[in-house]
């Protein structure tokens, strides 16, 4: 640092330390650095606290009683473990934890394999693969909302685009494909809509995981004249890995949660039987105003993504150290 | 000099006297909450004589109506100042008085010399008593509803399609006096081309996320002999609800489904019935009555193409409509519960009532609906009065969205997703709505 630097370093630091108020300055002086360092972090602390640790303590208190929102003036009485036996035995409660598993189980498949597929395309820079990279990431910058409803209209047996695409191929009539009101087509119904959306987004980890990888370990495997398969294999997957199981990670934990789309497609229906854990629990929650047992039901689900979340980061972390 | 301060005298007493009117009209401005639909604009018309008359402003608070029970329940439960007055669902009135978020209105009634005895008697007993069929008022019934039929009058006045119904079902297409003959009529329809254009039975309720199957499936199982409870012993459900009729009825509704709606109608509610009526997809149309003027009105399916009649009659002759509609409620969180009260007064006299009528709205008042020259206003008017005639209700328990909730999911996963047998469902209802009423103590 030049002599000039340093005095005017020091004219900003005299110059700074003067508009500091006295009281202040003299009150800051007397802190210690990490006095300070609390006084900064303190805001985004109390904030925490106000709007995530205290609602969650909350809940679980409130999940150890048969409060319910919609009776203010009705007594509260404290049921023990009872909301959470009452779920743990409710078949309703398990069919819907089934319905989530068969769409959390399909969707990361889907979207991991066309995901990857996609990525490793794009990945061979042909020309305009800028172009197509934009096009398909298309999907994931709409919002659900405007998802759920696009796609109500397209599967829609007799006005709908998608209806008309697969009876033009198989010769089925477009109002026999029934895909929101068939108890059997209606959880594909959802599976699709949710790949068609989001594999874009797998794609785009599975693409920075193939770009990691340095393109010298595979011209020591040209010189070694391993196959393109066995590059695949031996290089390409299990560098690539890491990024895969996060995308998995992150797309497992957000359709564990799933809600918008499935409301808006299905609405849980026809039956029960598109009645993910989200939607029975916006249900007990705020239709049938059960506070209580939808608070144990919320914890339960709440432990149940972090449990699995903190299990499959143990796995990342394993197969990142290899 | 002197009359120039006459004159800057009077500007400042007309600005002072200006701003103490506007700030006036502002503080007793009401906030009217409802569903948005086409009676709330008819109301917003006819409420605009009621600020020239007292000068009280009226603001609007209109919510869709797959969000009004969430919205507005949320807003008294938390004791929120929005709605000064409240046009509530029926359902609700059980919840809304016991938990103190209506005013109750005996009182007010008794000084104002407004008699329960002047309004229809099932809408009083439907939208105003707590505890039911009791003289205990929270609402002044506001808007007449009640589900019945639209039908495509000129479908059943062609001589081709007359002479292939009298063929094949042995009688005159007309419309129909019992549930049999309603799904003859919608299976003679259904997938036939009328017009160049392939159509369907009947538009039915089937929705999942609010009350639709519900409204749907009851308004079908009263004619069949369905009973919520024993008489002689309330909340006694077993062999009521799920009794040998309605378990029929249920089956029915789940035949009419399955043979005569149109594809796709899983999640069919109010807006998609009038959708299915106007695009002329179908014969037969279930719907409430608010949905009349406007399909008696519309351009490609109104005036002499429409038809409107009350529930058929169930197997042993029995009739019974589901009630809808709503009375006006004066919310116990407002600060201008006075004004709120003028707003009801005002609201209940019988010119204003008549003209909420002529505006589209459902008057509950007998000088009104039992007016001679009534049946003959509209079209409709007569099938309006056949049907309020015949009316019963859901529960209207303080626990009444539980109650809902789970003869949402029992009748859809029946009627809709083809689980199990009519059977099952009514018993499963009737094992849910006990627990419910176990848990509110009153079993």
């Amino acid at each position: 640092m030049t002599e000039t630097n340093a005095s005017l370093l020091d004219r900003a630091a005299q110059a700074a330390a003067r508009s500091t108020p006295e009281p202040v300055a003299r009150r800051v002086r007397g802190l210690s650095d990490k006095g300070v360092a609390w006084l900064f972090i303190a805001p985004t602390i109390v904030l925490l606290l106000a709007i995530n640790i205290f609602p969650l303590i909350w809940a679980i208190r409130l999940s150890f009683t048969n409060y319910r929102a919609n009776r203010p003036n009705a007594e509260v009485v404290n049921v023990g473990l009872d909301n959470y036996r009452r779920i743990l035995t409710d078949s309703d409660i398990w069919f819907a934890m089934q319905t989530t598993a068969h769409f959390v189980f399909w969707t990361i498949v889907l979207q991991t394999l066309i995901g990857f597929t996609l990525a490793w395309l794009i990945d061979r820079k042909f020309r305009g693969h800028a172009f197509w990279t934009t096009i398909i990431l298309v999907p994931m910058m709409l919002s659900p909302a405007v998802v759920g409803n696009f796609w109500r209209f397209l599967y829609e047996p007799q006005i709908g685009l998608f209806a008309y695409v697969v009876s033009f191929f198989s010769g089925i009539p477009p109002t026999d494909i029934q895909m929101l009101s068939s108890v059997r087509l209606a959880p594909w119904a959802i599976v699709i809509v949710d790949t068609w959306m989001w594999t874009p987004y797998v794609m785009l980890i599975c693409l920075a995981g193939l770009r990691s990888i340095p393109d010298y370990i595979y011209e020591a495997a040209e010189v070694d004249r391993a196959s393109n398969w066995r590059q695949f294999w031996s290089i390409t997957l299990p560098m690539a890995l890491p990024f895969i199981m996060l995308a998995v990670l992150f797309r497992g934990i957000e359709n564990f949660k799933m809600f918008d789309m499935v409301n808006l497609l299905t609405g849980g229906g026809p039956g029960s039987t598109t009645e993910v854990a989200s939607i029975t629990l916006k249900r007990e929650a705020f239709e049938k105003w059960r506070t209580g047992f939808s608070s144990a039901f919320a914890i339960i689900l709440f432990v149940a993504v972090f449990g699995l979340a903190n299990i499959y980061v143990k796995a990342l972390n394993r197969v990142k150290s290899r | 000099m002197k009359s120039i301060s006459k004159c800057t005298l009077g500007l400042a007493s007309a600005l002072l006297a200006s701003t103490a009117i506007a700030g006036s009209a502002q503080a007793e401005d009401l906030t009217l909450c409802w569903a948005a639909w086409d009676p709330a604009n008819a109301l917003v018309e006819l409420s605009k004589d009621f600020t020239a008359q007292t000068g009280i402003g009226m603001k609007f608070e209109f919510v869709p109506w797959t969000n009004y029970a969430d919205r507005f329940l949320n807003e008294l439960n938390s004791k929120g100042k929005l709605c000064d007055l409240i046009i509530g669902d029926s359902q609700w009135i059980g919840g809304s008085a016991e938990n103190g978020h209506y005013v109750k209105l005996n009182d007010f009634f008794d000084k104002e010399g407004i008699k329960m005895s002047d309004f229809v008697d099932a809408t009083v007993v439907g939208y105003s008593e707590w505890p039911k069929n009791t003289p205990n008022y929270w609402s002044l019934p506001a808007f007449g509803d009640v589900v019945g039929w639209t039908y495509r009058k000129d479908w059943f006045e062609k001589p081709e399609i007359q002479a292939a119904f009298k063929e094949k079902y042995g009688r005159d297409l007309a419309v129909p006096a019992t549930f049999a003959e309603l799904k003859d009529i919608a299976e003679f329809f259904q997938g036939r081309e009328v017009d160049g254009k392939k159509v369907y039975g009947a538009s039915i309720y089937t929705e999942r996320g609010s009350e639709g199957v519900t409204m749907g499936v009851m308004d079908v199982l009263y004619s069949y002999g369905f009973k919520y409870e024993n008489p002689d012993k309330p909340y006694d459900m077993e062999g009521y609800v799920n009794s040998e009729k309605s378990v029929k009825g249920l089956e029915f509704y789940k035949a009419l489904y399955d043979c005569c709606t149109p594809p796709g109608a899983s999640n069919s509610y109010m807006g998609e019935g009038i959708d299915a009526f106007k695009s002329g997809q179908v014969a037969l149309h279930m719907n409430f009555a608010f949905t009349w003027p406007g399909l008696q009105k519309d351009e490609m399916v109104g005036g002499d193409k429409v038809g409107f009649f009350a529930n058929p009659a169930g197997p042993d002759g029995e009739k019974f409509a589901q009630l809808g509609g709503q009375g006006i409620s004066v919310v116990s969180y407002s600060d201008k519960q006075d004004a709120a009260l003028q707003y009801i007064k005002w609201f209940a006299q019988p010119e204003v009532q008549k003209k909420w009528w002529s505006l589209g709205g459902f008057s509950c008042l007998k000088a009104v609906v039992e007016d001679p020259s009534f049946p003959a206003s509209q079209p409709y008017a007569k099938t309006f009065l056949d049907s309020m005639a015949i009316v019963k209700d859901f529960w209207a328990e303080p626990s009444y969205a539980s109650l809902l909730q789970a003869s949402q999911k029992r009748f859809h996963d029946y009627v809709v997703a083809g689980q199990g047998t009519a059977k099952e469902a009514l018993d499963g209802l009737v094992k849910d709505w006990t627990e419910i009423f176990e848990d509110d103590g009153k079993m």
